[in-house]
């Protein structure tokens, strides 16, 4: 079955409407090809079939479901910290943008207005996993092209974020760190916490991007393999439901941290009358593979602004909002030496205790690294989600790709792969 | 913790009052919380009403953020029907969102995977390119069907698959169908 959707409507891509194919012959004589799932340039699990004329892209079908591990199942089972667990693992490139997007649903549902320290410090945590996403991206884009020497600057830098995440939370790769309130633990040491921070935004990664702008934003190789491909014009992108750095890159202003501010991106955040972090929303105008590359790289340079707005003036206080209260975890200290500790380590954890809420219906969503992360809960008054949807980016992106891809040559497949940032753990879930 | 007062809709959304309008005949309900406002409609009033929502310039809901189905089987709250399909909608000019509800109910056995004729909705996909995936996944999920789709097939699971595993009936751990799963050889391939 092709990808055209219903000619009249002027969404029709079929492959001779396109600017891109004028002169070119149709020589009859087409051929499919499959590509992947296993495929160095798939990353992980994505499979198109291509009808290939010549080595034109005449038509392309996208399989996609071979990472499909029924997480939303998995959410209707476990209750609303346990399943920070999954979320982290859908967009595994920024596993704590998506606890902090998983709670931030949550806490809506249950009407919880957590800490300014809380805020604070996911507003960081979430800045430093768009860095984090956006390095391998970037560094991605040109290594599937054949640059390699980047993709090894900006990975080699993830490494600090992944160490930070090991530092306030114990585990680099799936942090887990976020819970209803507030979060897992304090920070450990927040002198540390502030040093590693700064040295990361001041000079590690501003070195790292240097370099990667240095190797790619001028590099004639690379331009001509990313320009001009895979485009979309602003109105196709709003009809496709691209959003993140794909839309941006199409001249779509919208970034939900300034469309439905949460966090320190909201006015009076801390209830002091503080104003939001200051940062710009970058756009592009022509909606190419480069574009989104150039979207991109410009967001990681804007995030560290952000971050280094936050890291001096950390409020203290708790970081967990009912810290005097019964809904959050004790500490494990309290657990293991006083029997109140005790008793309220279990009121949570058993089964048929935990919260009650409200038989209702929220829809909560962050701007993360890929474009709106979004959860819908349907609460049936238990402390499990009677239903939890996962609006994941990946997934919408990636139905463009039958539409950004035909018409062009096959080796310009892995770039647009690339440049649209398809998580297929996110996309599959 | 003491028992939480009944919620009361704020119902003042801008939208639902030029849905009111624009079709004054037909029955639609709506609900809120949170702030979030949700139009109720029937399946045969549907298409119109979000062909409504996307070109009027009141609306002007250009940018439809995702759709997905509920199962309400054995939910604590009554609701109109079994199933629902939700659609968010969102305004890009305004960051304006608004949520449209569907709801079926199934006149089959839901345990089989079999065309139940009162699960079926208009697909927007002619309004927005954007609902192909998304209704794709409903169908998988849910069984639900969409007239006028153009590529109605399962999209996580495979095309064999006996189930449609969000269902509420269906366990969580499934029906053995990794255990007797199809093993294919080369004699019949």
């Amino acid at each position: 079955m092709p990808y055209t959707i219903k000619p009249d409507q002027g969404y029709d891509t079929d492959v001779e409407s396109l600017d891109y194919l004028k002169g070119h012959v149709d020589t009859g004589d087409r051929w499919t090809l499959n590509f992947g799932p296993q495929h160095p340039a798939t990353h992980t699990t994505l499979r198109l079939v291509l009808e290939l004329d010549g080595e034109r892209v005449a038509r392309c079908t996208p399989h996609i479901g071979y990472l499909h591990s029924g997480f939303e199942k998995l959410a209707e089972h476990m209750d609303y910290n346990q399943y920070v667990t999954i979320v982290s693992r859908m967009n595994y490139l920024s596993p704590i943008a998506n606890d902090i997007c998983w709670h931030h649903a949550v806490e809506k549902l249950l009407d919880i207005d957590i800490t300014p320290r809380c805020k604070v410090l996911r507003t960081i945590m979430a800045e430093l996993a768009r860095i984090q996403d956006h390095l391998l991206c970037c560094g991605a884009a040109a290594l599937d092209l054949g640059g390699f020497t980047a993709f090894l600057y900006g990975f080699n830098q993830r490494e600090r974020v992944y160490d930070i995440c090991d530092f306030i939370a114990g585990q680099r790769y799936h942090p887990d760190w976020t819970r209803v309130g507030g979060a897992m633990q304090d920070l450990p040491d927040e002198a540390v916490f502030k040093k590693m921070v700064k040295r990361f935004i001041d000079e590690e990664l501003a070195q790292a991007i240097a370099d990667m702008e240095n190797l790619l934003m001028r590099n004639r190789i690379f331009i001509d393999r990313v320009a001009n491909i895979g485009q979309i014009s602003k109105q196709e992108a709003i009809a496709w439901g691209l959003s993140g750095p794909c839309a941006r890159a199409s001249g779509v202003e919208r970034d939900l941290r300034k469309d439905e501010p949460y966090l320190c991106y909201a006015r009076n955040w801390d209830g002091q009358g503080a104003e939001p972090v200051d940062f710009k929303v970058i756009v592009h105008e022509d909606g190419d593979a480069f574009a989104r590359f150039h979207v991109r790289m410009e967001e990681m340079k804007q995030s560290a602004h952000i971050v280094r707005q936050l890291i001096d003036d950390i409020p203290g206080g708790p970081i967990d909002t009912f810290a005097d209260g019964k809904m959050v975890k004790p500490d494990k200290k309290d657990v293991y030496g006083s029997i109140e500790g005790l008793i309220q380590h279990f009121e949570i954890i058993m089964s048929n205790r935990g919260w009650d809420t409200p038989v209702a219906e929220v829809y909560g969503a962050n701007e993360t690294a890929n474009g709106e992360l979004g959860y819908y809960i349907v609460a049936d008054g238990g402390p499990r989600s009677f239903r939890a949807h996962t609006r994941p980016p990946s997934f919408m992106n990636y139905a463009t790709m039958a539409r950004l891809t035909e018409g062009h040559l096959l080796s310009d497949i892995v770039a647009i792969i690339g440049s649209l940032n398809v998580v297929a753990a996110e996309l599959d879930r | 913790m003491p028992a939480a007062k009944p919620h009361k809709p704020n119902l003042d959304h801008p939208t639902l009052k030029l849905v009111k309008e624009k079709f004054p005949d037909t029955k639609f309900k709506a609900t809120e919380y949170r702030g979030q406002t949700s139009l109720i409609v029937a399946p045969q009033d549907f298409h119109e009403v979000m062909r409504f929502l996307r070109d009027d310039e009141r609306c002007a809901y250009d940018f439809l953020s995702e759709c997905f189905g509920i199962d309400y089987l054995n939910y604590p709250a009554p609701q109109p029907g079994r199933f629902a399909v939700v659609y968010n909608l969102v305004n890009t000019k305004t960051a304006d969102r608004f949520f449209v509800k569907v709801y079926v109910d199934p006149s089959l056995p839901t345990d089989g995977i079999e065309k139940d004729p009162a699960l079926v909705i208009d697909s927007v996909c002619d309004l927005w390119p954007s609902a192909e995936w998304p209704e794709r996944e409903v169908f998988d999920m849910f069984g639900i069907r969409f007239n006028d789709h153009p590529d109605m097939r399962r999209i996580l699971t495979w095309e064999e698959y006996p189930g449609h595993p969000l269902r509420k009936d269906y366990p969580l751990r499934g029906r053995g169908e990794r255990e007797h799963f199809k093993i294919v050889d080369r004699s019949d391939a």
